[in-house]
């Protein structure tokens, strides 16, 4: 067929793909250290594969043997996957250079993970959701570790990849009872069937569903698979953990979005339980156990938790409003917490990286913008108007709410006061707390510019909420036939 | 009517006012006293605005007025939707009133003074937007955007143990506040529209009311505070600078009261019924218990926090009450305890700046030395207690009489608070302004200052004018009082009037015609 051979909703893979390799040959031949004109190249890329995935059209593409899919929502997740990705690359630059592990294979590394993310997203099928997922998390493991002098860099590459490895084989062996238990791993073809089923699902395609949820419930980090997030968080080179905590969870979210709703959409009285019992989980332990943390780090993926246990609460709703919901939630979370990040690149005290709370003490007399800019950040996540996060929350509960979801709302809600604490801690130790020696001055203009643009975006983003919600009311649409 | 879209000049000119204090530039000392006189001018400007509902005002009517409304998140109806009754107009003018006496009265905070400035202007937006919003979404995040400002403010320029303070303010109100949303967000699914005005018209089911009045009044309860939610009160009081006292007291806790009045009583009328005589109980509690208990403070600013609470329990008694008397009164306590309140927060302030302590045994005999103040001491000291020809009077008495209407006992019990008030107020007052000025420290301090008596006279003016001439005030809020009130009555009298009698009546005449 024609439409076969058109490969225009394969662009931004393409893209990606090819100057991956490129980049890859650029770096390994070149004489002398590239990674500075990698990295730019990097960053070009992204945002060329960003700009190709928003020019798609509105239609749904279905390619490569039924494989892979481009729609609405594959496209808004794109964006937004890559969008985030070259503000992370963007803000590592500087620092991964005075850190001494300024290699080419840094930036490479991340337009692969960039890849498999896109390839996660437009998946259309069993296996060729497998394949993106593994391309993402191999680049990932290697990532964390890519600062091989340090033990905790090291030590958190090596949980990452085995509790990955773990992850992908329940993955796999829920992927294969539901491949035995409909016949396919396509999609479309699951959803027949199981549409087919009428009420109750087969006993062995609950067990895959529990299976490949867990999988996905450690991929995105949420209760109660996500022991391995702190560790990874605090032993991974900050920037890494910038990536980790914004594009990946976003794709893990968008790809755990589409395997419920798309395949198994006709199972949601059976997977409800599932996404509703985790994200409760999630949001109690991002709420409780980040009260303790004094490392910024592991506070921040604490808080990750939580904010996944909100977007869950979208997506229990399992309906339109609820996938709206859970990807302007994301799309929001991705922003501000890029700009946290932004802020914890900038404690560098005579040249050294700090990283505990306290450092922060009295942030707002030395460097009111900077202090500024992570308040912003921190009223948002805790979820309070007229910052941005209020609108993810708002968005996410409504639709808890329109489905009848009161207990899981109301749960929500409270755990959100217990999480808005821990932000306002980090908000009284900036601003009421005496001063600490002050940081040294930000020159860089990567996380400069990510965090002047996400704190604008934070404090703003009430005035014209329309163009995000609507692009997600569409993409949420598109999975629903729209 | 004029064009120009009033409330939203009003509402929106203080953020203007603060971004151009956060582009000043130059040495330190310049900025604060250009923040400072910025601050001012701004707030006088809103203010002198803000005059224009005032007069622009049609007090014949309960319909909504100057109302403005544009498309803000088309597709599921919320809008940028602004407007005043007589309801919410007197909260505007209390607010735009009390403001640029604040920055007056913080003319000598030496500590980071821009943002101190930016934080009042801030603040005086997001109070002046919950007052005039009309889509609960928009009233929603004007509501909790004040915690912000105010966290900020206490924490920053507060007292010794302001962190603790501004914690537990902070997350006590933002916890009644979220069930609100959920509670909000559940009636827009019931009703499919977020607009104040339709659904104060929207009948809802009565066991869904039941459900949605706990969760507002969850909300209003802590920001009012009822008794026994009120305790972050007094710590928030106590530890915030005078100026943040005032704003405190005198506009943040009408916004519980604004609330039940605009959507407790109107939108979940059965359900209020239902829950009044709890109302009345913690409200009774609030008003004998919060008395007691301020008569035994040591500290002056912690008395006044538990008088707070007393006189907000005699509001909560009247909007209750459901009778024109009771609700007016609630209207009128609350903006005459706006301005009385917010002028005793003052006036301990003015004691506090010279001798740093809020002790009441630190002083005694002070109307030997500043005879001006003890003048205006004693006028906010009786329109608290409610003596007639204060405002003060006028909300006790309305109040007392739409109770005692509804629940003698109530009114009797209640009652007990106005004796207990004159208590603790005139023992605060003998103890402070008069006896024997012993004390060393206390016999060179200065009487009041210019600057204090420009912020005084408003204030004093202010109680005066509403004791005697209350009538411009009730008049303003009249039309609108009386659409509620028809609404929560006309909402009960036709339930009842459905529901109990007809059945019997129409088997009584099913009877006869067999017959």
């Amino acid at each position: 067929m024609i439409a076969d051979f058109a490969l225009a909703p394969l662009l931004p893979e393409l893209i990606l793909a090819l100057s991956g390799m490129a980049l890859l040959m650029l770096g390994a031949f070149s004489s002398g250290d590239a990674t500075r004109t990698v990295s730019g190249f990097a960053v070009a890329a992204l945002l060329a594969a960003a700009a190709a995935a928003a020019t798609q059209s509105d239609m749904r593409v279905v390619l490569m043997s039924g494989t892979f899919v481009s729609d609405p929502f594959s496209s808004f997740a794109k964006v937004a996957i890559l969008l985030a990705s070259a503000a992370a690359l963007l803000m590592s630059l500087d620092y991964n250079e005075r850190e001494g592990f300024a290699r080419f294979e840094y930036p490479v590394l991340m337009v692969f993970a960039a890849l498999g993310m896109t390839m996660m997203v437009s998946a259309n099928d069993l296996i060729s959701l497998y394949l993106g997922l593994e391309l993402q998390s191999l680049s990932l493991y290697v990532l964390a570790a890519i600062r091989r002098d340090s033990a905790r860099a090291t030590e958190a590459g090596l949980k990452y990849f085995v509790l990955g490895a773990l992850s992908s084989g329940l993955l796999l062996y829920g992927a294969s009872l539901i491949y035995g238990f409909s016949g396919s791993t396509n999609f479309e073809t699951i959803a027949g069937v199981m549409v087919d089923h009428g009420g109750g699902a087969p006993v062995g395609v609950v067990f895959g569903i529990v299976f490949v949820a867990a999988a996905l419930a450690f991929k995105v980090s949420a209760a109660p698979f996500h022991m391995w997030t702190p560790d990874v968080y605090e032993g991974a080179p900050t920037p890494v953990t910038a990536f980790f905590a914004a594009a990946p969870k976003l794709a893990a979210m968008a790809l755990l979005v589409r395997v419920l709703v798309e395949p198994l959409g006709a199972l949601v009285a059976d997977w409800r339980q599932i996404v509703v019992f985790v994200a409760i989980a999630s949001m109690a332990i991002g709420a409780f156990a980040a009260i303790a943390q004094t490392s910024i780090k592991r506070l921040m993926a604490y808080s990750s938790i939580g904010h996944v246990g909100y977007a869950l609460v979208g997506l229990a709703a399992g309906d339109e409003t609820g996938v709206r919901g859970v990807l302007v939630y994301m799309a929001i979370y991705v922003v501000m917490n890029l700009g946290a990040f932004a802020v914890i690149l900038s404690m560098k005290r005579q040249g050294r990286m700090v990283e505990t709370i306290g450092d922060l003490a009295g942030l707002s007399r030395s460097q009111p913008l900077l202090a500024a800019g992570l308040a912003v950040a921190m009223f948002s996540m805790a979820g309070i108007p007229p910052l941005a996060g209020f609108f993810g929350k708002f968005y996410v509960f409504m639709a808890a709410v329109s489905a009848g979801l009161y207990p899981l709302a109301v749960i929500g809600v409270v755990a959100s006061v217990i999480g808005a604490f821990y932000y306002l801690r980090i908000v009284k130790i900036m601003y009421f707390d005496e001063p600490a020696p002050a940081f040294d001055p930000v020159t860089e203009p990567g996380q400069a510019g990510v965090l002047g643009v996400s704190t604008a975006f934070t404090l703003l983003f009430f005035l014209w909420p329309v163009p995000l919600v609507d692009a997600a009311a569409k993409a949420a649409a598109a999975l629903f036939g729209g | 009517m004029n064009d120009w879209p009033l409330l939203s000049l009003v509402t929106f000119l203080p953020l203007a006012g603060a971004a151009f204090i956060l582009v000043l530039n130059g040495a330190e000392e310049a900025v604060a006293r250009n923040a400072r006189w910025a601050a001012l001018w701004t707030s006088i400007v809103v203010f002198v605005l803000s005059l224009g509902i005032w007069f622009g005002f049609d007090r014949s009517s309960a319909e909504m007025q100057f109302v403005e409304r544009h498309a803000w998140i088309p597709g599921y109806g919320i809008g940028y939707h602004v407007g005043v009754d007589g309801i919410s107009a007197p909260f505007v003018l209390l607010s735009t009133f009390l403001t640029p006496l604040c920055i007056l009265a913080s003319w000598h905070v030496e500590k980071r003074v821009r943002e101190y400035m930016v934080a009042f202007l801030v603040l005086e937006t997001f109070m002046v937007g919950t007052f005039v919003a009309l889509d609960i979404v928009l009233f929603y995040v004007f509501f909790e955007a004040v915690l912000i400002p105010m966290f900020l403010i206490i924490g920053v320029w507060g007292g010794a143990r302001r962190v603790y303070s501004a914690f537990k303010f902070f997350l006590y109100t933002l916890l009644g506040s979220v069930l609100m949303l959920i509670a909000m967000l559940a009636m827009y699914w019931q009703t499919e529209t977020t607009n104040i005005v339709e659904l104060m018209d929207y009948d809802f089911p009565p066991q869904m009311q039941m459900w949605l009045w706990l969760a507002f009044f969850a909300s209003f309860a802590v920001k009012m505070p009822m008794w026994p939610v009120h305790t972050w009160l007094p710590d928030a009081h106590v530890e915030a600078p005078t100026a943040g006292s005032v704003i405190l007291a005198g506009v943040l806790l009408k916004m519980g009261g604004y609330g039940m009045i605009r959507f407790s009583l109107p939108m979940f009328p059965d359900a209020s019924e239902y829950f009044t005589p709890l109302v009345f109980a913690l409200s009774i509690v609030a008003v004998i218990y919060t008395s007691l208990v301020a008569l035994v403070q040591e500290d002056m600013k912690k008395l006044i926090a538990y008088s707070s609470v007393a006189h907000m329990g005699f509001v909560t008694l009247g909007l209750f009450a459901g009778n024109r008397q009771g609700v007016e009164g609630a209207m009128f306590q609350m903006l005459s305890h706006g301005v009385v309140s917010g002028a005793l927060f003052l006036c301990v302030g003015v004691i506090y700046d010279r001798l740093h302590t809020r002790e009441i045994a630190r002083y005694g005999g002070l109307v030997h030395r500043m005879p001006a103040y003890a003048a205006v001491f004693m006028v906010f000291t009786m329109a608290s207690v409610g003596l007639p020809g204060t405002s003060g009077f006028v909300g006790e008495f309305l109040v007392l009489t739409g109770t005692f209407q509804a629940s003698t006992w109530a009114a009797a019990l209640a009652s007990t608070g106005v004796i207990l008030g004159a208590a603790y107020m005139l023992y605060l007052y003998r103890r402070v302004v008069f006896g024997k000025l012993v004390k060393d420290d206390l016999k060179d301090m200065p009487d009041l200052d210019w600057r204090e008596k420009i912020v005084f006279a408003p204030l004093v003016i202010a109680t005066l004018w509403m004791g005697i001439q209350p009538k411009p005030v009730l008049d303003m809020m009249g039309p609108t009082v009386q659409a509620v009130v028809d609404r929560y009555e006309g909402e009960r009298g036709y339930r009842n009037h459905a529901t109990v009698p007809a059945p019997a009546a129409q088997a009584a005449l099913r009877t006869e015609v067999s017959r």
